[in-house]
């Protein structure tokens, strides 16, 4: 099937802009993962006294998309501070590339993420943030859960209120249960993979079960 | 190089096609002189088509697509089946989805699937097939020739089982046909899908071979044309058509599959000495039982649709078995049936040749490959250290 891309995806998918790696870098972390198809690693630059991203490096693996949202985003975090950055939301990408077919907006989200965590990394480094563990919360299981989209409309599940429930256990079980609606069948699986992955980064997450249904 | 997706149409079969468009355009079921026409230029084509399989010209049913061919085989067993209390269903873990879908949704209306799973090359395992076949069996399904990985199933072996346990045994030979060994008679086969557009023919028609004797269940109603199983107008120029792809595919048989396999040989040879790849399907002592026209190569550390849109940039058609370009976001089932890893499966590209491909083609496909892996291993944060 013919994706649809726009010119500009297209544009930083033959030329993706800042790519490779930094020696040292200030902040770097990785998001996705080989088994998805989808991976990133950002390495990051930061003046520690404006806080603005002097430069920005990535690696990825995947698809045009991924290699697209991540050339774009790295044009658009250069010269912005990290308090910035931090609020990005995630579908930036794909607004700066005219748009994304639905399946590919997942992407958009990895670009972000990855940039977010590269931020964080580098907080931690610096002794910004101190790494005590947050809470293992009800919201903190939304905030990830919003970042899972629904490939068939290119939404997060959260807004399209697919959420029917969410039980966290005491040793650190998180139960996930997900009405499809309307939404095609055929797109379960990789939405339970999402939802799982997004998830089981949560500190204190030990184990994730999706259960999905009509 | 993705002619298993579909072929160019023979400017022959071309010429053939067009005065039933605007001369001979009647429609077969008339009983005036254009009907007449027209029905003859059926049996004509379903003669030769039927000779190409060693089977009777009543014995082959057009229909408007090979999908609709294997649903209409699958349906139309399943349901005759279940009248008589079978209800279990055999196939392959690495059957087209317009197969296995078809089982898929019989399964949920209550029949039992069993899928047999298949070794690392995406051979079937005959003991465990006979094993499997029980007196509830209402069909075996078992597909000829995968499009993926080029793997060509003991055809023989497979009908011989099925005959001597009495059990319908339907292949989708869609990628098989003209390209290797296929004989009802010889491999004991009750049902074979057939595929036009695949073989120079063109889109738009099918046909299905259903042995005499063998009773469907009908899943169209409307009028009675072939056979009374697939009512509807019949597309005769298409018809015609692909009979003369039939005809010049098995007039042409011994000298495309030899050329086909040569340059598919060149291809893969060297596309294997790019670093970090693997070929995936049959190999070594089984290339004589791998599509002539087949080559299916892994290039670990980067992603799939990426290497298709970039050898498009290039000129080049190829297919990917990743889980970015499909519709559900999952790799390629027929990948995983044969154990590639999930980021082995999203590496994957399908080369498929035709008889016109070329040596320079082939050459210009090697170094432009090998460009594309380099750029996107570049790339890739994937790349060991």
């Amino acid at each position: 099937m013919a994706m649809q891309y726009t010119k500009k995806v297209l544009e930083h998918f033959r030329h993706p802009r800042n790519v490779g790696e930094i020696k040292n870098p200030d902040g770097v972390a990785t998001e996705g993962s080989p088994l998805c198809g989808d991976m990133l690693t950002v390495y990051l630059k930061v003046d520690p006294k404006t806080h603005k991203v002097k430069k920005m490096k990535f690696k990825s693996y995947g698809c045009a998309s991924n290699i697209a949202t991540a050339s774009v985003i790295s044009e658009k975090a250069i010269g912005r501070t990290i308090e910035e950055l931090e609020k990005m939301d995630y579908l930036t990408a794909a607004r700066e590339l005219g748009g994304l077919p639905p399946v590919k907006v997942h992407c958009s989200v990895l670009a972000v993420n990855a940039l977010k965590a590269a931020i964080r990394d580098y907080k931690l480094k610096q002794g910004l943030i101190s790494k005590e563990e947050t809470p293992l919360t009800h919201d903190a299981v939304m905030n990830e859960l919003a970042k899972v989209i629904n490939p068939e409309i290119g939404i997060s599940i959260v807004r399209l209120k697919m959420v029917r429930n969410v039980k966290i256990g005491k040793d650190g079980t998180v139960a996930v249960y997900i009405s499809l609606g309307n939404t095609d069948e055929k797109f379960a699986e990789n939405i339970s993979e999402e939802v799982e992955e997004h998830v089981r980064k949560i500190p204190g997450v030990k184990k994730v079960r999706v259960a999905i249904r009509k | 190089m993705d002619n298993s997706a579909t072929t160019c149409v023979l400017p022959d079969v071309v010429r053939e096609m067009l005065p039933y468009y605007t001369k001979k355009y009647g429609n077969p079921s008339s009983l005036h002189y254009l009907g007449e026409e027209a029905e003859n230029a059926i049996t004509k084509a379903r003669t030769t088509i039927a000779k190409a399989i060693n089977a009777s010209a009543s014995e082959i049913i057009f229909t408007g697509s090979a999908t609709e061919a294997n649903n209409i085989a699958i349906y139309g067993i399943a349901l005759a089946g279940k009248k008589n209390g079978k209800t279990h269903l055999i196939t392959s873990a690495i059957e087209h989805s317009a197969a296995l879908n078809p089982m898929k949704r019989l399964e949920k209306q209550g029949f039992e699937l069993t899928i047999l799973p298949v070794d690392s090359e995406g051979f079937i395992d005959t003991t465990r097939l006979e094993n499997a076949i029980n007196e509830k069996t209402a069909l075996v399904s078992i597909i000829h020739a995968n499009h993926e990985i080029g793997t060509i199933q003991n055809l023989r072996e497979i009908g011989k089982i099925c005959r001597e346990k009495g059990v319908p045994f339907h292949t989708d030979s869609a990628q098989g046909f003209t390209k290797t060994e296929l004989d009802v008679k010889a491999q004991n086969i009750d049902m074979v899908t057939l595929n036009s557009h695949k073989i120079h023919g063109p889109k738009g028609v099918g046909a299905l071979y259903i042995r005499s004797g063998i009773k469907l269940e009908k899943v169209f109603d409307g009028g009675p044309q072939e056979f009374d199983i697939r009512p509807g107008t019949e597309n005769v120029p298409a018809i015609v058509g692909f009979a003369k792809a039939v005809e010049i595919g098995m007039r042409d048989y011994e000298q495309n599959t030899a050329h086909m396999r040569s340059l598919r040989n060149m291809l893969i040879d060297g596309l294997l000495s790019i670093e970090n790849t693997h070929l995936n399907g049959p190999k070594g002592k089984n290339m004589d039982k791998r599509l002539p026209n087949n080559a299916n190569i892994t290039f670990k550390y980067i992603e799939g649709e990426a290497i298709v849109l970039s050898l498009s940039m290039h000129g080049i058609c190829v297919s990917t078995g990743s889980a970015c370009s499909s519709h559900a976001l999952q790799p390629s089932h027929i990948l995983t049936a044969i154990g590639l890893r999930h980021e082995d499966a999203h590496g994957s590209i399908r080369y498929s040749l035709s008889r016109f491909n070329t040596k320079e083609e082939v050459e210009y496909v090697i170094e432009k490959t090998r460009a594309v892996v380099e750029k996107l291993r570049k790339i890739s944060a994937f790349v060991p250290q």
